[in-house]
């Protein structure tokens, strides 16, 4: 069949309107069935830009709601859920769904290979994760089911027990919660399981495991840290559904359970989570940071190590989340140090992203810019981070709004800053055309000062002793002008992030034509054309160092000459 | 791609990676492993704590003859994989046949049980602490048990039709792994449940 020819329709006459209908179908079609990684991956960044937008809509009600003392623009109940589903939304179907966006689009085209070792288990992972995000926002219609109570869930985003109990949590509303928090977990996994079998057994010639981009080498390590850290939240899940359907005692105290072991194994899912969130961050720094500042990044080796150091320790520290509920004083100083330990890894990630940027010639373009933010406020997480890891400064601060500084510090300053930096960066390969520079900037900036209005300021209010979740507070207490200027400082986030979506959607019309490589990078994924056809490469590359397209693009300065 | 440097010095790369079905499905038991952790740390934790009858030692009977079916199974499926390799297709079948046989065994051991203990000693996965621990993690293991049994079910269907031959070993391999690993949580449940507990 090698003279086939396609057979051109030339004969018919087709109405517009009806082969426009027919074409969009088609595509609109090809996009649901699809198992390519690509469209996958662009499916999940679409999937969780949306859902970055409700959050965020979630967090200014929020915000609205507690600008003045004694304000009721929410109700105290709804106040509850949108807190809830603010955190839930951001972890479950933020965070996790962009960073395996990223890496299903990235992966298969840095280490050389032609789509994911399982594509159709790959969409089936994705479909997953959409429905348990569907599955979550429809407790918002169906949470009150035929109880006639309940709505959206309102127990926070760990559902500490008692509160989860059917007495206490009557309807639906924790059903969902758990619920889609199993769906998507399951979509997690088998993502993850196919990360780890696509870095193992898909790379190309000569890609050995410390010839691999950073950001490939990270992913697999949170890939790895997901098999264990999503698979005990599934677990106690599934506990919490059979005490509540089936009458079992897993957290029910009347019956001698504990409340606490349920913290427990919240906190063994919560605490490496929050690596798994971070990492994929540090990756996409590892890519943009030596791209824009024209040097090879320092210390690999060392940058690869620090981060396995890190999945393992990351295991052994969540009980710092539980220093108030009293346990003993050697579990109090072994997490303190456990999670002491963890700085050690990510200091010397930190001194490596600073000796690239060191004698660099930097190029201040968005990316970059994020990346920069990125590596000052991350410096300011972890410094937040060991002065709570010290559990009696923990006991004065915890569940005020000096936590809640750190960890959006983290989550924000860190991972959302390289979630917007890794778009800028990798849109262009995505969809052929630069995003607006301009319009980045007007967002780099409004988003930074915004970020240090909100989350500097809760600090303090932390410090005032401003206690989380709470509703409304007295106006005696010396947080009212505070609390306005988060307030403010959120208003202006909002702002720059819709100045980000526009970008995003005018910037695939409108863009610059970026061509193959924009940014004059070295890793495999710029090789193809932007945007890569179907099979990703023609012919299958072979590689001998780590920055394959230096040695493509200086044959007389190849990197393999002074790798080992 | 035409990256490859044309003055490198050439010597060709022996180039080998690990089967995808293999690293995937050592994945998929890591996570698994996660999960049956999580069960048994409650039930370790919940030994002993419940607040009314029945215990443990007043209802559990050591399921000896389940227990001998499920870890000789292991070696049954070892046959089956060795008799592939070597395309020995009719041995393959009667391996595969002797598994699902003690497979079911082990099911049905675990059946008989589940009905005594809730017909004559009145213990659901309501009725206290123990029950609730017992019956999720025999439970959580029993369900993996019978999506081993659905696998290689459908495999011996498949061989009995000869769809099945050596070009399906590494598949089949998979299969078997997952299968040990069913075998391999089945030891730590019995330590815990049968012999830790009672």
């Amino acid at each position: 069949m090698s003279d086939y020819t396609l057979p051109v329709s030339t004969t018919i006459e087709p109405s517009a309107s009806a082969s426009e209908l027919g074409t969009f179908l088609e595509r609109l079609h090809g996009w649901v069935v699809t198992v390519d990684h690509k469209r996958l991956g662009i499916l999940y960044i679409l999937y969780s830009t949306f859902f970055l937008l409700i959050a965020g809509a979630e967090a200014l009600l929020i915000r609205l709601q507690l600008a003045y003392p004694h304000n009721h623009v929410l109700s105290a109940q709804v106040f509850n859920r949108f807190f809830t589903m603010h955190g839930t939304t951001m972890v479950f179907l933020v965070g996790m769904p962009f960073l395996f966006g990223f890496a299903n689009y990235i992966v298969p085209l840095q280490i050389g290979a032609r789509d994911m070792a399982f594509p159709r288990l790959n969409a089936f992972s994705f479909w997953l994760t959409a429905f348990g995000g569907l599955l979550l926002y429809y407790s918002f219609l169906g949470g009150a089911g035929l109880y006639g109570v309940g709505n959206a869930p309102d127990v926070g985003w760990f559902a500490y027990a008692p509160l989860t109990a059917r007495s206490f949590s009557p309807g639906h509303a924790t059903d969902y919660w758990a619920l889609a928090l199993i769906v998507s977990g399951f979509g997690t996994l088998g993502t993850a399981i196919n990360i780890i079998a696509t870095v193992i057994s898909m790379r190309c010639k000569g890609m050995t495991l410390m010839r691999m981009p950073l950001f490939t080498w990270l992913l697999l390590i949170v890939s790895m840290l997901t098999l264990v850290t999503i698979t005990p939240l599934t677990a106690a899940q599934f506990m919490l559904l059979i005490d509540r359907y089936l009458g079992g005692h897993f957290f029910d105290t009347q019956a001698g359970g504990s409340s606490l072991i349920w913290i427990h194994f919240f906190w063994i899912f919560g605490h490496p989570e929050v690596y798994v969130l971070v990492m994929p961050a540090f990756a996409i720094a590892n890519e943009i940071i030596p791209v824009f500042c024209r040097k090879a990044i320092f210390g690999y080796p060392a940058m690869v190590a620090a981060s396995v150091a890190i999945m393992f320790v990351s295991l052994s520290v969540w009980a710092h989340h539980m220093f108030t509920v009293g346990m003993t004083s050697v579990s109090n100083a072994f997490f303190t140090l456990s999670t002491m330990l963890v700085g050690v890894p990510t200091g010397i990630k930190i001194f490596n992203w600073i000796a690239t940027l060191w004698g660099g010639r930097i190029r201040f373009t968005t990316p970059m810019l994020f990346c920069i933010g990125f590596l000052f406020q991350f410096l300011i997480a972890g410094l937040t981070g060991i002065m709570l890891s010290v559990s009696p400064w923990d006991w004065q601060l915890h569940n005020s709004y000096f936590v809640i500084a750190h960890f959006h510090y983290v989550l924000v300053g860190a991972i959302v800053f390289c979630i917007f930096a890794g778009l800028y960066y990798w849109y262009p390969k995505a969809t052929g055309h630069l995003m607006n520079e301009r319009l980045g900037k007007w967002h780099f900036w409004l988003f930074v000062i915004g970020f240090h209005i909100t989350f500097d300021t809760m600090h303090f209010l932390g410090l005032l002793g401003m206690p989380r979740s709470i509703y409304t507070y007295q106006p005696d207490r010396g947080w009212n002008f505070l609390n306005l200027v988060v307030s403010v400082g959120g208003l202006i986030q909002g702002i720059a992030v819709l100045i980000f979506a526009y970008n995003l959607i005018v910037s695939y019309w409108r863009g610059e034509v970026a061509g193959d490589d924009p940014w004059d990078a070295w890793t495999l994924e710029w090789a193809t054309s932007s945007p890569p056809p179907v099979y990703n490469f023609e012919e299958l590359p072979e590689v001998h160092s780590r920055r394959p397209l230096w040695d493509a693009k200086h044959p007389d300065d190849p990197d393999w000459e002074y790798e080992s | 791609m035409s990256s490859v440097p044309i003055n490198h010095p050439g010597r060709a790369i022996e180039w080998n990676l690990p089967s995808k079905r293999r690293v995937g499905m050592s994945a998929l038991i890591t996570g698994e492993s996660a999960i049956f952790t999580i069960f048994v740390v409650a039930y370790v934790f919940y030994m002993g704590k419940s607040l009314t009858g029945p215990t443990p030692q007043q209802v559990l009977e050591v399921p000896i003859l389940g227990t001998i079916c499920l870890l000789s199974s292991s070696l049954t499926i070892m046959q089956a994989e060795k008799a592939i390799e070597r395309d020995r297709m009719t041995s393959f079948t009667l391996w595969l046949a002797a598994t699902i046989s003690l497979a079911a065994v082990f099911l049905t051991s675990t059946a008989l049980e589940w009905k005594k203990l809730i017909y004559q000693d009145g213990l659901t996965i309501s009725t206290n602490l123990f029950g609730t621990t017992f019956y999720s993690l025999v439970g959580l293991h029993a369900t993996h048990v019978v999506v081993g049994l659905f696998l290689l079910t459908t495999t011996f269907v498949f061989s009995l039709f000869g769809w099945v031959d050596s070009r399906q070993s590494e598949r089949f391999g998979v299969i078997a792994l997952y299968w040990h690993f069913v075998d391999a949580v089945w030891i730590v449940v019995f330590t815990v449940v049968y012999l830790i507990g009672r």
